[in-house]
């Protein structure tokens, strides 16, 4: 992993379940054709209450915030892939949360589609949508820039290397299955 | 030192003679399930990486049921099922439970008992997260998602991480009004619903083991809402007796060995435990059901894998005799072979089936998910609009029945039948001494 990502925040607070991240009326669409998977995109967080921010904008199919920052539980509820698939498919690269349900986050790492980061300090209390970060993925830290504060992120062990494989596949290719 | 039920099932899985909790490995399957949601991604994952004309592991294996979006007019749903029909096909699978069929069943998780794929001893997964219900027979059972599915289906393999085990215990006999859906909530109530994350939940002592094995069912099929990986109660007489009615494949009792760590040991008098309520939005807004005498309901919801079993049924139709319901009462039974028990199982001479339409239910659904997961918008019970409904299925996430507006409040199957009677929230012991 040598590189960085900078964008927007998108804030979230705690458990937020895999229906508000996609809804089940979606789950009929299948993440491997590529136009339902842009689709399945294109409908990422639309699940959350209706008195939020919404993530992606009418008539898009991919959110302006690269980077979601949340509290504990991310991604708790139900197996489907499609949750972490409509988060990639919408131009997430990586989650920063106090803690993950472990399907989502095994779905994220097996599948090689995002980083699944936690951070011990509870970010989503201080920051606010829209605001810039940059994530430097080698040295593991954070950078808020509207405060030019940097946090460290904490390190995603084994899973580390699965994701930087690209997934289960590879990762079984090359150690082995033993 | 000694390994809990979980961790010996893996050493054996990965042959290993001990693991340790936090270890990875590599361990054997024995079934696969996968459904209409996640088989298509599945499907296509496996032959990403394998090869269009790769075969599965083993055909016997595989266990492919079709059940949450079945009666819809939604094409893509249809079309989700045509991919598993076909894949059934070419790999010529032995177990495919197909729509329209009298093959049919309804919901995986109660068909996979019923089928007889449930045996003490071995590793199950699944690509629903429901998949620990079958940890009630005493085996390794967890949700996954579409590439480990993936993966298997070639592999005939996954790594895991070794989970600790935190362990529930029920003293002393359960009190007639409670039902196993009331120590569930109260526990994740208790524990919140990360409480048990990536970890191993163990329900035992005699309230647990004088439940049958559906009631059992009901403890292991919600230890995902506590964020746990797997539910397992230790196998007895009557987990041995029911799988060997329905199946008649070898297994291995595996159990505790008695100076097993755990990560953590709670024990519960059953006499203490009341009707339990978990609010809107979250299966650990816990409540009694006593304390919520004003809130007023527009539905009742009786199905689904955790509450739409011949024991839930049985014990809603045991209070709903001689009454009538005041609101709007749905009835799903989770598989045919529950709805043809509806008809065969009576009470005073009465069949269960008649007593949910005397008491005036709005019919009785086909088999099947239906509404516990909200669904396609003509799914039979959807919460279209501000309806708030008393359920006993297992989430009520925003907009987990349909529609975002609506509420959804989780309770046992004694205390829905009472709600749906007076359309308020009602503690089942006013309809029971
Ligand atoms: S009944 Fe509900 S919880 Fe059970 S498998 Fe179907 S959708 Fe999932």
């Amino acid at each position: 992993m040598s590189d960085k990502v900078t964008g927007k925040i998108f804030v979230l607070g705690d458990n937020i379940d895999t229906d508000q991240i996609i809804p089940a009326q979606y789950l009929n669409l299948l993440p491997t054709d590529p136009e339902e998977r842009k689709k399945l995109g294109s409908y990422a967080l639309v699940g959350l209450p209706k008195n939020s921010l919404s993530f992606i904008e009418e008539g898009q199919y991919e959110a302006s915030c690269p980077i979601i920052i949340a509290g504990k539980n991310f991604g708790c509820g139900s197996s489907r892939e499609h949750a972490p698939i409509s988060l990639n498919a919408a131009g997430v690269r990586l989650i920063i949360a106090e803690s993950y349900s472990r399907i989502f986050f095994r779905n994220s790492v097996n599948a090689g589609l995002l980083y699944p980061f936690t951070s011990s300090k509870r970010l989503c209390d201080e920051m606010k949508t829209g605001e810039e970060v940059e994530v430097d993925l080698d040295a593991k830290t954070f950078t808020h820039k509207p405060s030019g504060k940097v946090y460290h992120l904490d390190s995603l062990g084994d899973a580390e290397t699965i994701i930087q494989c690209g997934g289960i596949f590879e990762y079984a290719k090359k150690y082995g299955t033993n | 030192m000694g390994m809990t039920i979980t961790e010996k099932i893996l050493a054996n899985k990965s042959k290993r003679t001990t693991v340790q909790p936090g270890e990875n490995v590599w361990v054997d399957v024995d079934v696969l399930m996968t459904h209409d949601v996640c088989g298509p991604g599945t499907i296509g994952v496996f032959k990403e990486h394998f090869g269009s004309d790769a075969k599965i592991w083993d055909k016997e294996k595989v266990v492919i049921i079709p059940d949450h979006y079945i009666f819809t007019a939604d094409e893509k749903s249809h079309r989700n099922v045509d991919i598993l029909r076909d894949f059934a096909n070419e790999q010529s699978l032995k177990y495919y439970y197909d729509v329209g069929t009298s093959n049919y069943k309804g919901v995986c998780h109660v068909a996979l008992v019923e089928e007889g794929h449930t045996r003490p001893g071995e590793v199950m997964f699944g690509t629903d997260s429901h998949t620990c219900t079958a940890g009630a027979f005493g085996e390794f059972a967890t949700g996954i998602g579409n590439t480990e599915a993936g993966f298997i289906m070639g592999a005939g393999k996954l790594w895991l991480k070794v989970p600790e085990t935190m362990k529930f215990i029920f003293e002393g006999e359960l009190p007639p009004y409670v039902m196993a859906k009331d120590l569930i909530l109260k526990i994740i109530g208790d524990i919140g619903v990360d409480g048990a994350t990536y970890r191993s939940m163990e329900f035992s002592g005699d309230g647990v083991y004088s439940l049958d094995m559906e009631e059992r069912m009901t403890l292991c099929n919600m230890v995902i809402e506590a964020g746990g990986k797997n539910g397992v109660i230790a196998p007895d007489e009557r987990t041995l007796d029911f799988v060997k009615k329905r199946s008649n494949k070898p297994f291995e009792v595996v159990l505790n060995d008695e100076d097993a760590k755990y990560h953590s040991v709670k024990a519960y008098r059953s006499s203490e435990i009341e009707p339990m309520v978990a609010k809107p939005h979250s299966p650990d807004n816990k409540a009694l059901a006593r304390e919520l005498k004003d809130v007023k309901l527009s539905q009742a919801y009786i199905g689904s894998c955790t509450g739409g079993k011949m024991a839930d049924f049985k014990a809603a139709a045991r209070l709903l005799k001689g009454h009538k319901v005041s609101i709007k009462t749905i009835v799903v039974p989770a598989t045919k072979e529950v709805e043809e028990g509806l008809k065969s199982e009576t009470i005073d001479g009465t069949s269960l089936w008649d007593i949910f339409l005397e008491a005036g239910t709005e019919g009785i659904g086909k088999p099947g998910c239906q509404a516990c997961l909200g669904g396609p918008l003509d799914t039979f019970g959807r919460l279209n609009q501000e309806e708030i409904c008393i359920s006993t299925t297992n989430r009520n996430f925003p907009g987990r029945m349909g529609s975002r507006q609506s509420q959804v409040y989780l309770a046992s199957p004694l205390t829905v039948a009472a709600s749906a009677i007076t359309g308020r929230i009602t503690d089942p012991r006013e309809y029971m001494e």
